[in-house]
């Protein structure tokens, strides 16, 4: 067993561990805490897997950007009284048969069809410089799409959460 | 479960491939759409959400990394989490304005398109 087994043992257990408390747990707040270790361990694979720039951007935005958010809703929809912060589950038996019927087949088609691919050869080179040429070029039309997107994400998100003023 | 099945897949299982990668992100995608479905509080099927983006996102660099360094798939995945951010923010000011009208976001208690 080499290193790159070993880490990526390391990872996968730290990653399915972390989204079986996100999924189970009854405490949001361990939920969302538990969360940032699922997009750390998932970091770690894009790492594996040799992709620096998605893995940086994977922990600058996740774990900066959207957990802080989750964080932040987590805190303002709940009353400072309730201090434990539970929360409920329902369609339990219905889920369990939806998402094992969902893990077999995948799991199953995975297996069946790529148990045996070796990996190409390892290119130790940052993939920051190539990324950004192709976000210039070959996809620059779904990147600029992208900046519009983020625009208008904002102002709408803005103005949902804004209370509305009251009429004098 | 047939018992040479399950010896070919301890056999299999200590050389990481690129199906190593794949079965995990069917887990986490599992995980996802069970927290989906089952979890009452809105942020919390919020996070299920992100679970599942996050097993695309990993399907989509294990196959950039195995189908020959192609750097498509990275891109691909960039901008996934481009689109996940901007769905956070948006779907987070909806989930402040219901718990502002209903005092709850309990997505079973929340079924009246008016009040």
């Amino acid at each position: 067993m080499e290193t790159f087994d070993i880490l990526f043992y390391l990872f996968a257990v730290i990653t399915v561990g972390s989204a079986f408390i996100v999924v189970f747990s009854k405490n949001m707040v361990y939920a969302a805490f538990s969360l940032l270790f699922t997009f750390f361990g998932v970091a770690g694979l894009y790492v594996l897997l040799q992709a620096d720039f998605v893995a940086v951007t994977q922990i600058l935005v996740y774990v900066g950007g959207i957990l802080t958010l989750l964080l932040f809703g987590v805190m303002l929809t709940n009353k400072v009284i309730s201090v434990d912060m539970k929360t409920g589950t329902i369609n339990t038996i219905p889920a369990m048969v939806i998402a094992a019927v969902v893990f077999g087949s995948l799991a199953g088609i995975y297996y069946a069809t790529w148990s045996t691919v070796a990996a190409p050869p390892a290119n130790l080179v940052s993939t920051a410089r190539p990324i950004g040429e192709m976000l210039m070029t070959a996809y620059a039309l779904p990147f600029e799409v992208a900046s519009v997107i983020l625009l208008v994400a904002m102002v709408g998100a803005a103005l949902i959460a804004r209370r509305p003023k009251k009429l004098s | 479960m047939n018992s040479s099945v399950l010896s070919t897949f301890v056999a299999w299982l200590p050389h990481v491939q690129l199906a190593h990668f794949l079965v995990l992100s069917a887990v986490l995608f599992a995980f996802g759409v069970y927290a989906m479905v089952t979890r009452r509080n809105a942020i919390l099927v919020l996070m299920g959400l992100e679970l599942v983006l996050n097993a695309a996102n990993l399907n989509f660099i294990a196959f950039s990394r195995y189908g020959g360094l192609n750097l498509d798939g990275q891109v691909a995945a960039i901008f996934v989490i481009i689109l996940a951010a901007a769905e956070a923010a948006v779907a987070l000011a909806i989930v402040l304005n219901i718990y502002h009208r209903f005092q709850t976001v309990n997505v079973d208690e929340i079924s009246s398109l008016k009040e």
